[in-house]
């Protein structure tokens, strides 16, 4: 399967999307830190890891006896700029952030 | 939940070339201009030496100090900014990076860490990264960077 397939495979699930948005939240957890609250295995966490992995939007580092994981953004930089013409992105970054402010988040 | 006191992002990009050609366009300042906002890189490349990069028009953007290195495969600088005075005041962080060849590609991975939780100059980084490394793989593939700043 080509890079671009395994891209939008491992997005594709939404475990797997959770578990990005955890990593965005906390960036370089475990594989125990991440499986807190889930009410999946350890086992299909692992598996989900894996295919986000290779994938590349999730790169792990060994830190002593830890293996911690990280959300990868060049991946997903790169749908952006696929579809986002450079004369559209201002815009687009004034409407996130009147959407965030509307909201309610700090933009 | 298990955190460290640190904040890090970690960025892998897979180019297609060898190691030794990415190496000479990540330390030789007019081949990474291009792809690095059109910023220029001064440094002699030595360990324990300073390192600056300069606006175009002349601003210094970051320095440090290139803490080890070790042609074609690492490179480990300190790292502050400079033009933000919100993000010079979290002192120096710490930028590794690393080259190795994979078959038929190299696989790029910039680790960038502060010894902080929540530091905002990682979180700042984190827009522009992915942009570099998304530059530096259509300079070494295509000979372009399509994506200007």
């Amino acid at each position: 399967m080509d890079d671009e397939n395994l891209l939008f495979r491992a997005l594709a699930d939404p475990a797997r999307r959770t578990l990005l948005d955890r990593l965005h939240a906390h960036n370089g957890q475990t594989l125990a830190g991440l499986s807190q609250g889930f009410a999946m295995t350890r086992q299909a966490i692992a598996k989900h890891l894996a295919v986000l992995e290779q994938a590349n939007l999730v790169a792990t580092r060994r830190q002593g006896r830890e293996k911690l994981h990280y959300l990868n953004p060049v991946p997903i930089h790169e749908i952006a700029e696929r579809w986002i013409g450079k004369f559209e992105r201002p815009l687009l970054g004034a409407l996130a952030d009147l959407k965030r402010s509307l909201e309610g988040e700090r933009p | 939940m298990t955190q460290t006191a640190a904040s890090t992002y970690v960025y892998v990009t897979y180019i297609r070339t060898t190691v030794e050609r990415l190496w000479t366009v990540l330390t030789t300042p007019e081949l990474l201009r291009p792809s690095w906002y059109d910023m220029t890189l001064e440094t002699d490349w030595k360990a324990g030496s300073p390192w600056l990069l300069r606006f175009p028009d002349g601003r210094v953007a970051d320095t440090g100090e290139v803490l080890e290195i070790d042609p074609p495969r690492r490179l480990v600088l300190s790292w502050r900014n400079e033009f933000m005075p919100e993000l010079k005041a979290e002192g120096f962080a710490r930028c590794t990076l690393e080259l190795e060849a994979v078959a038929g590609a190299v696989k790029l991975t910039v680790i960038h860490t502060m010894d902080r939780a929540g530091s905002l100059f990682i979180e700042k980084v984190a827009g522009g990264w992915p942009r570099i490394l998304s530059n530096l793989k259509s300079y070494l593939e295509t000979g372009e960077v399509l994506l200007k700043p």
